[in-house]
């Protein structure tokens, strides 16, 4: 590219050794921005048992565990995370409802089925639609799906887990389909024709060739889906409503892990308090139980993973 | 599929029929579940602009929040948001280009290589709300950076690190091998190589890459939040030029902020109906951004690919 500097040239064969030096410099420095990762890492787990461990000091993990109420801003405090964990859970369930079997059947249509010029349509509004900030689709669920559902559920109150949890299920079908289309996309075409060969229809090699060969990807892309609905704050923290409620009924209203923590973050929280530490204690619950699930997620796609 | 030893002819042209009509099915379920996602969706969009419709106009780009619906505007918001956009675009593109070219051009095949890998892999994963806690403890409070520009903008550009390593990653991957080999042949060293042949064939993946990940920083709301973000700020960060020596100033990095995906929250999170409009008029506004961006980062994929053929 540049090649006026080359052409320096005598000068330019006297300074290898500076280039190489300049070579080594420069791969320590890349080295250092590749470790940042490595770092954020690192500093991720740190900091939650650091500020975590504080909340430790005054709260028992028994208690922490079992008991079955959470109120460490109020004046009378109990700290069991058990409804935050629930609300979290249901919030994710109703969400899986929704996207799984919609975001499959999508993915199916779209690999299978689909001409080749409306999958290059579809697929890049699916990615579009990955990009929309999540505090939108929370406006979408308080103000107009939850007066549509109470139309559907006369008593259903102004906040609720159902739905939020319908929103971000509506949220994540774009990228469950679009990883699970990805993954059966790649099943090679020969399994395609000799099932064809054998007189299968489009319907059977779908099901019983495509899909179980594509099933780590699949199951990947289901947990990418759990993960999302789990750590989603901002649709659940404006239309689930933030009072920690021990259910597991989605049309009551609760709060969930994440909402805790911005309600914490909204108020204006001493720095040593135990409601600023608390919401430390909850984000190594949340990080905790996305960790499950990926752990799950890593041995499901290596215990299915077919080579071809 | 016999699920019997013998079936007649006759059982079997059954089989066939119904198996084809279920082909058939499948092709208008799938359609209708595909478009009524979409449609659903497209709704929301279409219905969110027309709550809005009241609200757009050049007071409500250029007022400050209120207490009074009618008079309150984004104008902090959008300041506010595009300063933390700078601070991240400037931390993020150089420490993830830098991470991408050691991983894709430098490192050994080993067990620390695949630790760092692991490592990009996972934090992708990780939900946007712990990065949000991280810089609460670490920026906030351990770096004493307050709740500033700076810390958010810092936050989010760890939150998008990934995304621009991946795409540079591929992008560096992208470049044949031939003109690395060339270019070695002729005496280059590897950063030699690197900086003048391969970076310059991949700043196309590179642009749209990082173009992804702001248009993914331009709306997350929770981190922001976390580390302290207020959401009714009446001024402006202290501007960055100014008329007097040394003319740059940096004292908006320190400033208190709010964004725009925090006014939305906000305004949405209040009982008053009212707001209700501004929330939606701010929505469309930043979906419009976040689109935007997404639309210039295709079209920067698409005139690089077009200009490079090896």
């Amino acid at each position: 590219m540049s090649q006026g500097k080359a052409l320096r040239a005598p000068g330019a064969f006297s300074s290898l050794r500076y280039r190489k030096t300049r070579d080594r410099v420069i791969e320590l420095l890349l080295l250092a921005c590749g470790l940042v990762a490595v770092f954020t890492t690192l500093a991720i787990v740190f900091i939650l048992f650091y500020e975590s461990s504080f909340f430790f000091e005054t709260v028992s993990i028994k208690d922490f565990l079992t008991d079955t109420m959470w109120t460490p801003l109020f004046a009378d405090a109990r700290y069991g995370i058990a409804p935050l964990v629930a609300g979290t859970l249901t919030v994710t369930g109703v969400a899986l409802f929704v996207a799984i079997p919609l975001g499959t059947i999508i993915a199916i249509y779209l690999s299978e089925f689909a001409t080749h010029r409306l999958r290059e349509t579809v697929k890049p509004v699916l990615e579009l639609l990955g990009a929309v900030p999540t505090v939108v689709y929370g406006y979408f669920a308080l103000v107009m799906v939850t007066p549509l559902l109470q139309k559907l559920i006369p008593d259903l109150p102004g906040f609720s887990m159902l739905s939020a949890g319908l929103v971000i299920g509506l949220m994540i079908i774009p990228y469950v389909a679009s990883v699970s289309e990805d993954a059966m996309r790649a099943v090679p075409r020969y399994m395609r024709e000799g099932s064809y060969a054998m007189g299968a229809t489009r319907m059977q090699t779908a099901l019983r060739v495509v899909v179980p060969g594509a099933f780590s990807g699949i199951a990947a892309a289901y947990i990418l889906g759990i993960s999302r609905a789990i750590g989603e704050t901002m649709v659940v923290a404006i239309a689930a409503g933030m009072m920690p409620n021990l259910t597991f009924n989605p049309t009551e209203p609760a709060a969930t892990i994440t909402a805790y923590i911005v309600q914490v973050s909204l108020g204006d929280l001493p720095h040593d308090s135990i409601g600023y530490q608390s919401i430390f204690a909850a984000g190594l619950v949340l990080m905790l139980m996305t960790l499950v699930f990926n752990v799950i997620g890593f041995f499901l796609t290596r215990r299915f993973r077919e080579a071809y | 599929m016999a699920t019997t030893a013998v079936q007649t002819l006759e059982e079997i042209r059954r089989g066939l029929v119904w198996r084809k009509q279920l082909d058939k099915l499948f092709v208008v379920v799938g359609l209708a579940v595909m478009l009524g996602c979409l449609a659903t969706l497209a709704l929301l969009f279409v219905d969110l602009v027309q709550q809005g419709a009241s609200r757009f106009g050049w007071d409500f780009l250029t007022s400050f929040p209120s207490r009074k619906a009618e008079r309150a505007g984004i104008l902090s918001a959008a300041v506010g948001t595009s300063m933390i956009m700078v601070v991240t675009a400037l931390v993020a593109l150089p420490v993830g280009v830098a991470a991408a070219i050691y991983l894709e051009e430098y490192a050994p095949k080993n067990w620390f290589t695949g630790i760092i890998e692991i490592n990009v892999t996972n934090l992708a994963g990780v939900p946007s709300i712990v990065y949000g806690l991280l810089a609460l403890g670490l920026f906030v409070y351990q770096f004493g950076l307050g709740q500033s520009v700076l810390s958010a903008g810092l936050t989010l550009a760890l939150l998008i690190l990934p995304i621009v390593i991946v795409a540079t990653r591929e992008s560096l991957r992208a470049v044949p091998k031939a003109i690395r080999e060339a270019a070695y042949g002729l005496g280059a060293t590897r950063w030699e190589v690197t900086k003048d042949h391969v970076l310059p064939y991949s700043t196309g993946g590179i642009l749209t890459g990082l173009i992804l990940g702001l248009s993914r920083a331009i709306g997350e709301t929770a981190p922001i939040i976390t580390i302290g973000a207020l959401s009714f700020i009446a001024f402006l960060p202290p501007s960055p030029v100014s008329g007097q020596f040394p003319f740059l100033s940096f004292e908006w990095l320190k400033s208190e902020f709010t964004a725009m995906p925090i006014q939305i929250f906000n305004w949405v999170s209040r009982p008053d109906q009212a707001f209700q409009a501004n929330a939606a008029a701010a929505s469309a506004i930043l979906l419009g951004m976040t689109l935007a961006m997404n639309g210039i980062a295709i079209a920067i994929r698409y005139r690089f690919r077009k200009k490079i053929n090896w």
